[in-house]
């Protein structure tokens, strides 16, 4: 927060002096407005922010942000995150990654991040498509994507990476979406806030090579009825007159409801110790229910590097040798 | 009983001898390795040379008596300098047929065969592929063979412990090692405290092992087909401390000695791979010296992991075998041209792909020192014996953060598993290791990630956390000096010419070679790695015959040292024996357009320096001819 060395610091200061180049219209642009301004309202200090990326359009993120920034190689970005802040957990480590980078050549990173619960902070740009190497299906194109690579259409079925979250012990899951610039801000800040791994799906327009892959969702005229805030201790309701809501039924299966059924609705825990009802949200079917938007699941569970740190605490506090004796321990002779 | 061999072996004849061969063979679950490892001990603190081979199975334990199960451990102690664990065995202990089948045809013509003739019923000689059994056709004559039941002697030796009798059988290596203590006229001392040591919490287990020692001490003593034991005086060995040490635990050692003296703590990301796990092992009990060991998920996320500490501001080191290395390659090429320190440990087995994890191999060098995309230059070093592992690790650690660099080490399998001495450094003496972080700045202006330091070219360490100092850095090709992405020509073949220049720049450092004879002559042989002692004892042995004829040894691959090739020059012929298709041979002869001739074995075993010496032999005769 502000202190006195510290002069407060304006979304600008945030800015670095590189040109960004995304394509205009590029989903990308609002996220990056949407980072600079939580972290001008949570005054982040520069020099203790650290955002690594992997690579595709995503990854380009570090360049324009006035942070210290690593670009590193394709899906490794979680696992050289995660070296950067057991090296150092006073750092502030943003992970920024993409649906093919996190999902496809780096899931493996991705999965054992969230399982350790690393503190990081990961921001995956979910466009559905691969952009930079000019658009082949992804791992969370829907089946049937027609694309160079898929003339037929992809045989492959998705992932749902919220799902995948949670099934890998995500402690702190949400979703944002690229035009949802205030509620994208506020998810961030939330995000920032957890200890441990915290994941933020974010939907992002690639007007070039999947353009409108969300616009059943998010277009002006359908986002009340497609879009569900979830909203902590609130009943699951949806609708320009929240008169809709989801509710489970005995095999937890998502149902909707309306009328004199809307108390039925279920109320939501971000904090629940049963996966169970966020991994029913994140599977739920897109063509007939809404998506869900903002928390998901949200747990506290100690955290990687303070485990490490603790261990090398204890083992200082329970053995000084020095090198000397290190090099001289178990059985030695002497020649005269 | 006594426990002083002095005060019991003068009731029969003690002959001395100045070197011993010992090869104790049996199935993976003998004990092989930890007999072994004992007797090593204990020869070592009675103030012998001693040079060991463990020779592993595979990893996946082969059925009990198979031929394919058998595992085995040579040493060889003496009373003078030594620099292998010797060629043939003169005392074979083989603890059942199939031992016996693999490793009699070794033994030296007249050596001391201890056979355990507990298992020799019909099913043990077929599971070892015996037709007929060996002990009644002939196939032992020509050998002095000692024929000893060890289970039922450790049976009758722990009549009163309270063990089962799979766990009394569990002690007859420590009956054979008895024998072997009578025979060799060695302290029991030792053995004792490290079984009390190990079993600490098992105080059936201690007893056991060692009333089956002691007993088969007083057996050896007491019948009459031990009439002679062997005494193997002491070797004249530098003055200072020595402990006995195995390559992992060198490399280790080494870098916990470099972490601390450079003020830089270790971060290592790793993921279990035979033959390199030790380092792993090792170094996660190294907590209380400021070492984070990061078990990863893969060998990717090991190094990358690695990677992201060195640009946090520890020394990462990642260590692993081959087949890690392959996956590692991309991350590599990244810290290179993210230009931070990075120490990678190459424990090399033989390949390819999984190949055979538990033999020994030199053929990771063209992977080392090539096996990247684009032009990728590292520094590249080699170990070539257990406690110059120490020194090597040292090294790396030295040249990483000097140059800003990533370090390949190369071990391998035989360097790993086998111990020799090692003459402890004083650690004040260690050569210091500077480490200078990029200091804050406040000045408002753009800190440049690449402006680099004019001798060395160096870029700054620039820690994140540090004020002032911001900036941006990845695999991408980036401006020289300010870091940014960068696509222009003349930057891209600087920056390539830049990264060269750096590594090459290593070799400024560099102390001139040292040679075994002189500087000319007719033949030099050139060696890396693990083949130095074998090398070693063959250009001796043909020295002492008055051969004109001299070795060095590379610890520095890349880059060469400067006075290489003038020592080349020096000599008529370079033999360059090691333990691949003839890589650094090639490298060598591309480089100076000089005939450097390849002696080359790829057999998973380390070379025995008689074949070397019989290769060497006709090339000195090839070389008289000449003239
Ligand atoms: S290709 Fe798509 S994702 Fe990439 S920058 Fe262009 S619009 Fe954005």
């Amino acid at each position: 927060m502000t202190t006195s060395e510290h002069p407060p610091l304006a979304k600008k200061d945030y800015k670095s002096d590189q040109e960004v180049r995304w394509c205009p219209g590029c989903g990308d642009y609002s996220i990056l407005n949407a980072v600079q301004g939580a972290f001008a309202k949570l005054q982040k200090q520069l020099h203790q922010t650290v955002i690594i990326s992997g690579i595709g359009c995503s990854s380009r993120f570090p360049y324009y942000m006035e942070t210290f920034g690593f670009h590193t190689i394709h899906g490794r970005a979680p696992a050289i995150a995660t070296g950067v802040k057991v090296a150092n957990p006073e750092l502030d480590v943003w992970v920024v990654t993409g649906d093919g980078d996190a999902m496809s050549i780096g899931g493996n990173h991705f999965i054992h991040a969230m399982r350790r619960n690393v503190g990081l902070r990961i921001l995956m740009f979910n466009n559905r498509i691969y952009g930079l190497t000019k658009g082949q299906f992804s791992p969370t194109s829907e089946q049937g994507k027609v694309t160079k690579s898929s003339p037929l259409g992809s045989v492959d079925y998705p992932f749902a990476p919220i799902a995948l979250a949670l099934g890998a012990g995500g402690t702190f899951v949400a979703r944002g979406i690229d035009i949802l610039g205030a509620h994208l801000e506020e998810t961030i800040v939330r995000a920032s806030g957890h200890q441990g791994t915290a994941y933020v799906e974010i939907y992002q327009n690639c007007n070039i090579f999947n353009d409108g892959a969300y616009k059943a969702t998010t277009d002006k005229e359908v986002r009340d009825q497609r879009i569900l805030y979830l909203q902590h201790g609130q009943p699951l309701l949806f609708g320009a007159n929240k008169d809709r809501g989801i509710a489970f039924d005995s095999h937890f299966q998502p149902c909707l409801v309306s009328g004199p059924d809307l108390g039925k609705a279920f109320v939501w825990d971000e904090t629940s110790e049963s996966p169970a009802p966020a991994m029913a949200l994140a599977t739920m079917s897109e063509a007939e229910f809404p998506v869900p938007v903002g928390v998901f699941r949200r747990r506290e569970k100690p955290t990687f590097e303070a485990g490490v740190v603790q261990q090398m605490a204890a083992a200082k506090a329970r053995k000084q040798e020095s090198l000397h004796d290190l090099l001289h321990a178990g059985e030695v002779w002497h020649v005269n | 009983m006594h426990t002083d061999p002095t005060s019991n072996a003068p009731q029969k004849g003690l002959q001395d001898l100045d070197q011993v061969v010992i090869r104790f063979a049996g199935d993976s679950g003998d004990g092989m390795q930890l007999t072994g490892d004992q007797f090593t001990r204990t020869t070592a603190l009675m103030g012998n040379d001693i040079a060991t081979f463990p020779d592993f199975p595979a990893e996946i334990r082969a059925p009990a008596g198979t031929v394919p199960g058998v595992s085995a451990f040579q040493l060889r102690f003496s009373s003078f300098d030594i620099h292998t664990p010797g060629d043939a065995p003169d005392v074979l202990v083989a603890m059942n047929p199939a031992a016996l089948k693999v490793h009699l045809k070794e033994l030296k013509k007249d050596g001391v065969l201890l056979l355990n003739t507990a298992s020799f019923g019909a099913l043990d000689l077929k599971k070892a592929k015996y037709d007929k059994d060996p002990r009644s056709d002939g196939t032992l004559s020509g050998w002095r063979v000692i024929e000893v039941d060890l289970e039922a002697r450790t049976r009758e030796a722990l009549a009163s412990s309270p063990l089962d009798n799979r766990g009394k059988d569990r002690c007859k290596n420590m009956y054979a090692l008895g024998i072997l203590y009578w025979m060799f006229h060695r302290d029991v001392a030792p053995t004792e405290k490290a079984i009390a040591d190990k079993f600490k919490k098992k105080p059936e287990i201690v007893e056991a092992n060692l009333l089956a020692m002691k007993a088969g001490y007083a057996y050896a003593e007491t019948t009459e087909v031990f009439q002679t034991a062997y005494r193997v005086s002491p070797a004249p060995m530098r003055p200072g401390t020595y402990r006995n040490i195995q390559g992992n635990q060198a490399l280790s050692l080494g870098l916990v000695a470099a972490s601390k003296r450079a003020n830089l703590p270790i971060f290592l990301g790793s993921y279990p791979i035979t033959p390199a796990s030790d380092i792993l092992h090792q170094l996660s009990s190294y907590k209380h010296h400021g070492v984070t060991t990061f078990q990863a998920e893969d060998e990717i996320a090991a190094v990358a992991s690695a990677i992201g500490a060195s640009y946090s501001g520890q020394l990462g080191v990642t260590s692993t075998s081959g087949p890690g290395m392959a996956l590692k390659a991309e991350a590599i090429g990244l810290a290179v041209m993210a230009e931070l320190p990075l120490v990678i440990l190459n424990v090399q087995r033989a390949g390819p792909s999984t190949g055979m994890p538990t033999k020994t191999q030199q053929a990771d060098l063209m992977q080392a020192m090539y096996g990247r995309n684009g032009e990728c230059p590292v520094a590249v070093l080699a170990a070539s014996t257990p406690g110059d592992a120490f020194e090597v690790a040292y090294e790396a650690v030295r040249i990483a953060v000097k140059y800003m660099l990533p370090v390949i080490v190369l071990s391998d399998g035989y360097i790993a598993n086998g111990s020799e001495p090692w003459l402890l450094p004083d650690v004040d003496r260690l050569p210091p290791i500077e480490v200078k972080f990029a200091p804050p700045s406040s000045d408002g202006s753009k800190f440049q990630p690449y402006q680099r330091d004019p001798a060395t070219l160096a870029r700054p360490w620039a820690r994140p956390g540090t004020p002032g100092l911001m900036h941006r850095i990845g695999g991408i090709e980036k401006k020289d000096g300010t870091g940014n992405i960068c696509y222009d020509a003349d930057n891209h073949a600087h920056m390539v010419a830049t990264r060269a220049k750096k590594v090459a720049n290593i070799a400024d450092d560099l102390p001139p070679l040292t040679t075994f004879g002189p500087r000319t002559g007719d033949v030099l042989v050139l060696g890396w790695g693990s083949p130095r002692g074998a090398i070693t004892a063959a250009t001796q042995r043909l020295q002492q015959q008055g051969h004109r004829i001299s070795c060095a040894f590379l610890r520095h691959l890349n880059p060469l040292p400067k006075d290489l090739e003038a020592l080349l020059r020096g000599f008529k012929q370079v033999v360059l024996p090691e333990l691949n298709s003839g890589q650094l041979a090639m490298l060598l002869r591309a480089r100076f357009l000089i005939d450097v001739q390849s002696y080359s074995q790829v057999d998973g075993q380390p070379f025995k320096s008689h074949d070397l010496e019989a290769h060497l032999t006709q090339v000195l005769a090839a070389s008289k001819e000449v003239k």
